[in-house]
């Protein structure tokens, strides 16, 4: 009998991934293509959405070759992607108006400042489950409507669609200017501001909060889906599932049942906890989301906690510092020393996401003395991961009622051990990471082939799941306490930091 | 403090000498060169020969820089690099093969657990990343020390301790072992470290070939061998595959 395959595409933010799963979840191939990242002004973040098609153009024939499979062998297609990443194209050329707005980018700063003074801006957080910030879409799309010429016109015609990554990838495979489909997924939909978190559709009173023409959203779908087949790159292939990288995660660390949380980290890290047919309001700086929706059932719900800058703040220790040649070494470097001299870093590149939401914080490098080495700094850069991860947990202990026990992780960053014995010092709680690493390739693939029937139901994912290590908890309470005081201390020096522009 | 050594100095300008113009040169247009007497430049030049960083043509009798020179930048490898690398493939090993994996490099006469994936059947089992293993006993250092000739020269002259009974403590018979190591392309040990286990690895191969470690599992003996201690086909293929592919990730055939 021919061998069968999932795929998934994972578009994440600094490259984009193919990957092959057999049946027993193992990981067959991989092909993958960084995409270039913009920064034309401090705290923009731009990518090239063609780019990042063409990159998927080539991956995907790739990891078919590398494997030697025939996309006949391909039953479902599964693409997860980064999530509030921001696009508009020309609906018949199919050429963007711009490059894409990463979600890491803040020009937005100002308008949500002007959308925090309107009278009804209250009811925005009851209505999508998320906080005014510059995080979402939302806010991105309407600086293009108010900047880029004509744009606005050109939309309330209909000329030109709006889309998150995987709306501009599924309607460039289905065809593009050729008969593409405008689609998005729930868990995408909820990252805009403009989706309804409890009717699960495009909310009429926040498309006219944030003045957005309808016409040019996408069409809600759930996470797995019949989303149509490929045209192009690799035709016939059966595309079942969308889900946000996050939400993906979660479905790939197999957090089915109400209270299951995971940690992925990557260039942000991000923590979910499945909150079932629940929609809870965080009062402790959580945003609430959809975990997923499977075709036909009601959605699963999430508490989110996201924090903006992990990995990114060693990739900018790498390239904008120098210190590194390649981002695993920050490992070694850390190692030189035995702890962090005093020294902290917070990384309020993009302001502070959860669960602090301080848009206007800016970095910093608090307790530099004489005494401190590159050695110090690498350690810095590695426990400031941990203890956002340690303010985030504290958050959603104090959301659910629960204490986490222990922590589900996965993500690239798991490969780096000192930074995970670390994360279960601060947190006191073993910290576990599964077979799969890679669980928002696997999350897609699971949610593609469990669409099509590639697996059967959830128990048996779940079966998939086992322990690949575990690192417990070493660190005296004591100095616990004294260390967590310090990190507190250094985020609050980062308030207050960046000001509006006073007009002249 | 010592000053500067002049030899390795003359050596130095030898090597920029050579990196420039055509790169071809007599003894006796480098000894003119540098103002050194010929006697002097060809010990050096010999020197330089014997460690690989200048090569000589048999036809003219000409030196040029040598192949190990231009990999000096490239062969390091940073541990956690390569543990960053290869862990979708060791996932992947262990997901197939049912038995733990583990990476190794050598580490002053030992081998170096740089990662570590569990036996993915969800029983209490310890991260050994950093501890140390030995060479002669393991499927791991064997590879490692099968590749490597002065690894390997270090290695026999020094004691060979007997783990179990099964240990190969005599030097010739490391010997063998590892001739046999490089024409199959994957090491084994059935009971050799501890009594009851085995173990199966495969070289991990970055630029050029280099091997710069080893990726293998290690389990109950009665798994990962039949009744003669003879490894299983179908695990050695998993090993061996999943080496390829980190290897393929790393640069290795490129």
């Amino acid at each position: 009998m021919t061998q069968r395959y999932v795929m998934s595409i994972d578009q994440g933010t600094t490259s984009t991934r193919c990957m092959l799963f057999d049946q027993g979840a193992r990981l067959v191939s991989v092909a993958q293509r960084e995409q270039q990242q913009y920064f034309p002004q401090p705290g923009w973040v731009e990518q090239d959405a063609v780019e990042i098609w063409r990159n998927v153009d080539r991956i995907v024939p790739r990891a078919l070759a590398d494997a030697g499979i025939a996309a006949e062998q391909v039953m479902a297609l599964g693409i997860a992607n980064q999530r509030e990443t921001t696009v508009v194209w020309d609906r018949r050329t199919g050429t963007p108006v711009g490059r894409a707005i990463v979600w890491q980018d803040v020009r937005t700063e100002e308008l949500v400042r002007e959308f925090e003074r309107k009278p009804d801006a209250g009811t925005v957080r009851e209505r999508c489950g998320l906080p005014l910030a510059t995080y979402f879409a939302a806010p991105r799309l309407r600086w293009l409507l108010d900047t880029v010429p004509g744009l606005r016109e050109r939309a309330e015609r209909g000329d030109v669609l709006f889309g998150t990554m995987e709306t501009w990838l599924i309607w460039n495979l289905t065809g593009g200017a050729d008969g593409g489909v405008h689609v998005t997924d729930v868990t995408n939909a909820s990252r805009t501001l403009l989706m309804n978190i409890a009717t699960l559709s495009w909310d009429d009173e926040l498309l006219s909060f944030f003045d957005i023409p309808k016409r040019m959203l996408p069409e809600i779908q759930p996470s797995t889906a019949d989303f149509g087949r490929t045209k192009r790159v690799v035709p016939g292939l059966r595309i079942a599932a969308a889900l946000g990288d996050q939400h993906a995660a979660l479905f790939g660390q197999t957090c089915f049942a109400r209270g299951e949380t995971k940690c992925t980290y990557g260039t942000g890290s991000f923590l979910l906890m499945n909150t079932g047919r629940d929609l809870v309001q965080s009062t402790h700086g959580l945003l609430t989301t959809i975990g997923y929706q499977l075709g036909g059932e009601p959605a699963v719900y999430a508490l989110e906690g996201p924090i903006a800058v992990t990995g990114s703040l060693v990739q900018w220790f790498r390239d904008s510092l120098g210190l590194i040649g390649s981002a695993p070494e920050i490992e070694t470097l850390a190692k030189t020393v035995d702890d962090n001299g005093g020294c902290y870093i917070v990384p309020a590149f993009s302001g502070l996401f959860a669960p602090h939401w301080h848009s206007e914080a800016r970095g910093l490098i608090v307790g530099l003395t004489s005494y401190i080495t590159k050695g110090h700094l690498a350690r810095a850069v590695l426990e400031a991961t941990g203890w956002q991860t340690r303010e985030v947990v504290d958050a959603m202990n104090a959301d659910s009622g629960l204490e986490a026990s222990t922590l589900r992780v996965d993500g690239g960053m798991t490969a780096d051990h000192l930074l995970m014995q670390f994360i279960a010092d601060v947190l006191d709680v073993p910290v576990m990471r599964p077979i799969v690493a890679e669980t928002v390739s696997l999350g897609a693939a699971y949610a593609a082939g469990l669409g099509v029937g590639f697996w059967p139901d959830l128990e048996g994912l779940r079966r998939n799941w086992h322990l690949a290590a575990r690192w417990l908890p070493k660190l005296d309470a004591t100095r616990r306490a004294e260390e967590y005081a310090n990190w507190r201390r250094a985020v609050e020096l980062t308030f207050g930091w960046a000001q509006p522009r006073q007009p002249v | 403090m010592p000053g500067p050594v002049q030899a390795i100095e003359r050596a130095a300008a030898i090597l920029r000498l050579l990196a420039r113009g055509s790169g071809r040169l007599g003894v006796g247009e480098i000894a003119a060169s540098l103002d050194l007497a010929k006697g002097t430049a060809h010990g050096i030049l010999r020197t330089l020969h014997g460690v690989g960083f200048v090569e000589q043509d048999t036809a003219t009798g000409k030196y040029q820089l040598g192949a190990a020179l231009l990999h000096l930048g490239t062969s390091y490898l940073d541990v956690n690099e390569l543990r960053s690398r290869a862990t979708n493939w060791a996932d992947a090993l262990a997901a197939r093969s049912g038995e733990a994996v583990r990476i190794g490099t050598p580490l002053e006469g030992n081998v170096l657990v740089v990662h570590h994936v569990f036996r993915p059947d969800d029983t209490l089992q310890t991260l050994d990343v950093g501890s140390l293993l030995p060479l002669h006993a393991t499927a791991l250092g064997k590879v490692l020390l099968a590749y490597d000739t002065d690894l390997a020269a270090s290695a026999q002259q020094a004691d060979l301790p007997s783990l179990t009974r099964r240990t190969i403590v005599n030097s010739s018979a490391l010997s063998r072992a590892l001739a046999q190591v490089r024409e199959h392309g994957w090491a084994a040990d059935a009971e050799e470290y501890m009594p009851g286990e085995a173990g199966i690895a495969a070289p991990i191969r970055s630029y050029g070939g280099l091997v710069v470690g080893a990726i293998g599992i290690t389990g109950a003996v009665e798994r990962l061998c039949d009744g003669r201690l003879r490894p299983r086909p179908e695990l050695v293929t998993h090993v061996r595959s999943a080496a390829r592919a980190v290897s393929r990730d790393l640069g290795a055939g490129r």
